[in-house]
């Protein structure tokens, strides 16, 4: 299923993810084993798999937020291990967007301006920061909430406007660790509905996920078991576009 | 952005200053309270700092105005001492000798009469009440500069006859409050009839009972030579006058003679900073350093407590530098909020307390100016560790924690 490996050595190619035989020790536990992972631009990949499986350590891996033991990472064509602390956080700003289980927003503070800031480090000017912020609210479906501030917002609300932070600088890659599991499955279902148009218009997503309903509506699985790959649709099954938004509320997506 | 994977070189984006001023806001806006609560310390140092600072310009001001009305131009002559040790004497010529002095515009002379004065013949002779009884030229006041607050100045008539002036402390010590009353000095009655007014150049004549020379000699047996001589001139040949007047006043024995300047004393004064003065300081600068602690405190809870936070912000991006920089900015900006709520207060307690006392209220710019390092040097050293750890913190473990 793998392409052969010469063809992926040299920067630029088809893969935005590429992990090989990577290794991640905490002191005595090994949360990855030898895992071995290639996502190519433009797919929608489930990760799914036991808890303590090492699924939010990969994603940290990939997110360049932590280095492999060892092992290769290369990230849009960036080697990980040989970039600076400096290097990585200028690769995060640009190419990654992260969406996590707790929204990590911040109390007190509009939704325009919560997205916003999330393009404090990418260089944009401060005026076009709003204006990236206010049309990425939009794609998620807030455009009405611009003014509102988190806990005037519900769940699934403040996740859609976490999604639009991660998202309004247009990286090539979006990171979601559990982004459903502090909602309801209507909540949930306005989220996905999120993903599936971030999909259809080219952006590459890897979704952890426990809901075994939410792995299959994935065009690409993957599943994780003891720190390895336990198995892998293959590189390029992600692009298809996925089924119908499981839902248990029709019509709770856009 | 473009998703492009080539290997181009990965260079984090610039913050601005408004960015950076924006990301160190961001803590200090959703805890109010406690903002006010740590920059409470580092205000109350500066506003002690700046208000002992400003109480004793303000005072110093005061004394150099004072300085000022009075004039710098007044010299005294007096006896020294002779080759031998013993008290030398002004001839009795003196005062003439001075006057004759080119730019000496006016000159006067008392001389200490040995005797005592009383406010009856009923009170012991050794009861002085440290008042000194003294002859004086009718000139004295014009060459003082003084006034009198009741009655009048010896005159042509009144230096003759058994009249005294009373000194204001001297009148004072005697319970004299008006003109008229008779006093007891020698073997007879003096009539009072004039008190003065202060004499900051000349506090010994505050201390003195005067009485003219005619009548000190006729009644008091004083023996004519003056003690003391009182010469104004302009003010810039003060000097001048000052070199020649020991070889004016005796020219035998000009060593014999001690010239000085009053304002010299009321200068030094101005000048000296009290000890009291840099006692306050020591406690404003204690002060100062409590609040530079509570800030350092206040800074390590709001880093432990945001590690979530800084764990986000390293998720879009910011390097260890933004973060450090992040928290080093809240610092100052804490303590410079301190600084600035303690020069008001500190100028405003300085103000109220001049009012209070009649001065001119002044704080010299230079506190300003130490006040704003002091609260820049506070918040950097109080933020410089907590920064580092929240920079140091990595951006998984900041993520995780819950
Ligand atoms: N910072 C850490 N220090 C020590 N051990 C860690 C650390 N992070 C993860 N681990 C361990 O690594 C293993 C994999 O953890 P990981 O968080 O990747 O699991 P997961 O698949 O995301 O589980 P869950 O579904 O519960 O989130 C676990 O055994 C965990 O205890
Ligand atoms: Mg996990």
């Amino acid at each position: 299923m793998n392409r052969p490996p010469n063809e992926l050595t040299r920067t630029g190619g088809p893969y935005v993810v590429e992990l090989r035989e990577v290794t991640r020790t905490y002191g005595g536990v090994r949360a990855l084993r030898g895992v071995d992972l290639l996502v190519e631009r433009g797919e929608l990949v489930a990760v799914a798999g036991p808890s303590g499986s090492g699924k939010s350590t990969m994603l940290h891996l990939i997110g360049t937020l932590d280095r492999p033991t060892t092992g290769t990472v290369r990230i849009a064509g960036h080697d990980v291990p040989g970039l600076s602390d400096r290097e990585l956080s200028a690769l995060r700003a640009r190419h990654l967007g992260f969406v996590f289980q707790q929204f990590h927003l911040a109390p007190g503070v509009a939704a325009l301006d919560n997205v916003a800031d999330g393009l404090l480090y990418t260089g944009v000017p401060p005026r076009a920061r709003r204006e990236k912020a206010a049309a990425a609210l939009e794609r998620v479906g807030l455009g009405h909430r611009l003014g509102h501030r988190p806990h005037q917002l519900s769940g699934g609300e403040q996740q859609r406007v976490a999604v639009a932070r991660a998202v309004a600088g247009d990286p090539p890659l979006l990171l979601a660790d559990e982004p459903t599991g502090n909602l309801d499955s209507a909540a949930g279902t306005e989220v996905l509905a999120v993903l599936r148009d971030l999909h259809a218009s080219g952006t590459t997503i890897l979704v952890i996920t426990h809901d075994a309903e939410i792995a299959a509506w994935c065009p690409r699985q993957v599943r994780v078991r003891d720190g390895r790959i336990a198995g892998d649709d293959g590189p390029g099954t992600g692009r298809r576009p996925p089924g119908p938004v499981p839902a248990t509320t029709k019509g709770a997506a856009r | 952005m473009t998703g492009e994977t080539t290997g181009g070189r990965l260079v984090p984006a610039r913050l601005g200053p408004s960015d950076v001023l924006r990301t160190g806001m961001a803590g200090l806006r959703t805890r109010p309270a406690r903002v006010i609560l740590s920059a409470l310390g580092i205000a109350i140092g500066i506003a002690t700092m700046i208000a002992v600072l400003g109480v004793s310009a303000s005072s110093r001001e005061e004394l150099l105005r004072r300085l000022d009305r009075l004039g710098t131009n007044l010299l005294t002559v007096s006896p020294g001492r002779t080759l031998f040790g013993e008290q030398a004497k002004l001839p009795e010529e003196a005062l003439r000798m001075v006057r004759r002095i080119g730019p000496v515009r006016t000159a006067s002379a008392t001389g200490v009469v040995d005797t005592t004065i009383r406010r009856t013949n009923h009170i012991p002779e050794a009861v002085t009440g440290g008042i000194a009884v003294q002859a004086a030229t009718s000139g004295l006041l014009a060459t003082l500069e003084g006034r009198v607050t009741a009655g009048t100045w010896l005159n042509a008539a009144t230096e003759t006859r058994p009249a005294v002036v009373l000194g204001a402390r001297a009148a004072e010590r005697l319970g004299v409050t008006r003109t008229g009353v008779r006093v007891w000095m020698g073997e007879r009655w003096f009539t009072v009839v004039g008190i003065l007014g202060p004499m900051p150049l000349a506090p010994e004549i505050e201390r003195s009972a005067l009485v003219g020379f005619p009548a000190a000699a006729d009644y008091l047996g004083f023996d004519g030579h003056p003690t003391t001589i009182y010469e104004r001139s302009a003010e810039e040949s003060v000097e001048a006058v000052r070199a020649v007047l020991p070889r004016t006043v005796n020219p035998e024995n000009p060593e014999e003679v001690t010239v000085s300047r009053p304002s010299d004393a009321l200068a030094a004064r101005a000048a000296a900073a009290s000890a009291f003065t840099g006692l306050l300081l020591g406690l404003g600068a204690v002060a100062l350093l409590v609040g530079g602690v509570g800030v350092a405190n206040t800074m390590v809870i709001s880093v432990l407590e945001r590690r979530r936070e800084i764990g986000l912000r390293r998720s879009l991006g910011a390097t260890r530098g933004q973060v450090r920089l992040q928290f080093l900015t809240e610092s100052l900006l804490l303590s410079a909020l301190g600084g600035l709520a303690g020069t008001v207060l500190g100028g405003l307690a300085t103000i109220a307390y001049a009012l209070a006392r009649g001065w001119p209220p002044v704080v010299p710019p230079w506190a300003f100016a130490g006040a704003a390092g002091a609260a820049l040097v506070i918040g950097t050293i109080a933020g410089l560790y907590p920064a580092m750890r929240a920079a140091r913190l990595p951006p998984t473990a900041a993520l995780s924690a819950t």
